[in-house]
């Protein structure tokens, strides 16, 4: 049976990638009239960044083991 | 809880963009996609109604507290945050901390080594047929109806930050859940729980750590506050001398003993809806380490819940007010700050993950109430009442069917609650008369082997009584709240604890009096029911630091630092 923990390590490397994908743009693309406050720190990158590792970490760690 | 028909204004807060939409598709695939995975994994009525029993404490713990977790509460408390300051803190520390940890040290082994279903399950095997039926009724009817209210809130929810249609929110939510929850049952919905945490901390912990660097810090957050609004708004416990004294108008009396010790008692040790989750676990230690789990982790979900509605206070150039007052004006009101905070500091992805952990919390607040009513109807209503001898497979066929028609009802409701606002605000006064006499019921039971069959009935039906009497008397004359909750400053959220409290003590009185008018239940059949009388097996041949005990210990210290650190 297939963890519940890696079902969460999908959804935090989906979710990751898709974030930190959408951080980078705005770092190299930045936008005219930035919506939010503080965004010279780029929240969205960084976190984004790190839901992803912590994603893959899960993916690794819990991935369906092969049995003999 | 917050008064739903209230938490609406006609604005749309954020804009979504390609990736937040992505973001929030890809979570209705991945909770459907768990569901189908798990539709060959829920073929006994073990596994479709129990998760087969086997949840680990983190799985079981994690569920537990999502159950709670809904997002309703999220922006509920946040507006609270802001409108009566870190007050609203109590409603997550001594308002679920000590009833978690007695749930786990003191209940648990009643509940686990009984094998029983459900809490009304629990009440058959304890008081007998008429004591079950009553509770599972109850809990049913409300169960179903909160679902409805719950649907029809994030509906209106969807409305006004994302401009959602309001049928399009309804019938897709409602679907899901459907799908997910028939074909995985409570595994099912344990998944999608813990999922869920995890989403909502990820997609609201941004707020209080870029609010935190805005506002320079906690100690300029505090002068922030204290300079707009008055410092009893980051006190803990140093206003709550008098009602007059504090933004809430209640004092520690209604906190202590009402909230405390009667109120989060009931809904953390009797509410079939969270306790379901812990009686999945796979063995008592872990039955026993899920709600310390929970616990610990309960403690931290102020930050993401109380400060964003601090920071709101101190950062947001807006002032927030009542609903009625932002409908007049049009501007925002309390219950608008977390979607306000979200807008302020999530950026594109991050502002789609903020939005998922809402739809989240709504979803897997609704497949919870679902997942319960199927239980409780299933073996504590249709098996009892209808069909005593059916076999194991018409009665997870009966659970797959109750889902869909639960959420149909459900459904009803929503569409019942956009015709008559005023219908959600009764149903959850329905939720609160019934909590407190069932926890008087079930700790007399689980305590005191004297207490008999018809006490225990008398008992919960004379308390549910009076907690509906004390209501209707508020609701009809608003000054009888003076004698209610015994002073003329005290408010609303005053009256709930007041009227828990007093119900709870009614049920307790007419339990002991009618408990000693009557025949006591022989010994021999409270075995594995009634403290005294039940071996309770020792958690042993475990390190110290793998007992329930030691984290309950450290659970504990945490929370009494934390009251004084904010006092």
């Amino acid at each position: 049976m297939i963890s519940i923990w890696l079902f969460i390590g999908i959804s935090l490397l989906v979710n990751g990638a898709l974030i930190l994908g959408a951080g980078i743009k705005q770092i190299l693309y930045p936008p005219a009239n930035p919506t939010v406050v503080l965004f010279s720190l780029h929240a969205n990158a960084w976190w984004g960044g790190f839901l992803f590792l912590l994603g893959l970490f899960y993916c690794i760690h819990f991935r369906p083991k092969r049995t003999h | 809880m917050m008064p739903l028909a209230a938490m609406f204004v006609e604005t749309r807060l954020v804009h979504m963009s390609a990736i937040d939409i992505a973001i929030v598709a890809f979570y209705f695939i991945l909770v459907l996609a768990i569901g189908f995975y798990l539709k060959g994994q829920a073929n006994t009525g073990e596994d479709f109604f129990m998760a087969g029993r086997e949840m680990t404490s983190w799985v079981a713990g994690l569920s537990f507290l999502s159950a709670n977790l809904g997002a309703l509460e999220l922006m509920g408390w946040a507006g609270s945050a802001y409108q009566y300051g870190i007050l609203a803190t109590h409603w997550y520390w001594i308002g679920a901390i000590p009833a978690m940890l007695f749930l786990a040290l003191v209940m648990m082994p009643f509940y686990y080594i009984s094998k029983t279903h459900s809490v009304p399950g629990y009440l058959n095997l304890r008081f007998g047929e008429p004591s079950r039926i009553l509770s599972a009724v109850c809990f049913a009817f409300m169960t179903v109806l909160m679902s409805g209210v719950n649907m029809f809130a994030m509906a209106k929810v969807m409305q006004i930050v994302l401009g959602w249609d309001l049928n399009f929110s309804i019938w897709i939510s409602s679907l899901t859940v459907a799908i997910y929850v028939a074909l995985g049952g409570l595994r099912s919905a344990i998944f999608n729980e813990v999922l869920q945490f995890f989403l909502i901390w990820a997609g609201a912990l941004m707020i209080p750590v870029l609010g935190l660097y805005e506002a320079g810090g906690w100690t300029n957050l505090k002068a922030e506050i204290a300079h707009r609004f008055s410092t009893q708004y980051v006190h803990l416990w140093s206003g709550l001398g008098h009602f007059s004294s504090n933004p809430m108008g209640i004092n520690w009396v209604g906190i202590v003993f009402g909230l405390g010790a009667v109120i989060s008692m009931g809904y953390w040790t009797t509410d079939f809806l969270v306790v379901q989750r812990i009686l999945a676990a796979k063995d008592l230690r872990s039955a026993e380490m899920a709600p310390i789990i929970g616990a610990g982790f309960k403690m931290l979900v102020p930050l993401i819940v109380i400060l964003p509605g601090l920071l709101g206070l101190a950062v947001l150039p807006m002032h927030l007010t009542g609903e009625a007052q932002a409908a007049v004006t049009g501007g925002h009101s309390y219950n608008d700050v977390l979607p306000l905070m979200l807008a302020r500091y999530c950026g594109p992805g991050l502002l789609g993950l903020g939005i998922t952990a809402l739809i989240a919390g709504f979803m897997s607040g609704m497949a919870g109430n679902v997942s319960a009513f199927t239980t409780v109807w299933t073996y504590d209503i249709y098996r009892p009442l209808i069909n005593k001898r059916a076999t194991d497979a018409h009665y997870v066929s009966m659970g797959r069917w109750t889902t869909v028609i639960g959420v149909l009802i459900s459904v009803g409701t929503a569409y019942l609650v956009m015709q008559f606002a005023s219908i959600m605000d009764y149903v959850q006064a329905l939720f609160s008369f019934f909590i407190a006499p069932l926890f008087g019921t079930v700790i007399l039971g689980m305590l005191w082997r004297r207490a008999s069959n018809w006490g225990g009935f008398w008992g919960l039906l004379c308390g549910t009584i009076s907690s509906v009497g004390m209501w209707t008397w508020v609701k009809l004359d608003p000054t009888a709240l003076r004698y209610v909750a015994l002073s003329p400053d005290a408010k609303g959220l005053a009256q709930d604890m007041y009227q828990a409290l007093w119900s709870f003590l009614v049920c307790v009185i007419v339990t002991v009096v009618v408990s000693l008018m009557t025949k006591p239940k022989p010994a021999a059949e409270l075995n594995g029911l009634v403290m005294g009388l039940t071996e309770v097996p020792h958690v042993e041949n475990v390190a110290f630091y793998q007992k329930p005990i030691f984290w309950a210990g450290i659970v504990t210290a945490v929370f009494i630092a934390l009251n004084i650190i904010f006092w």
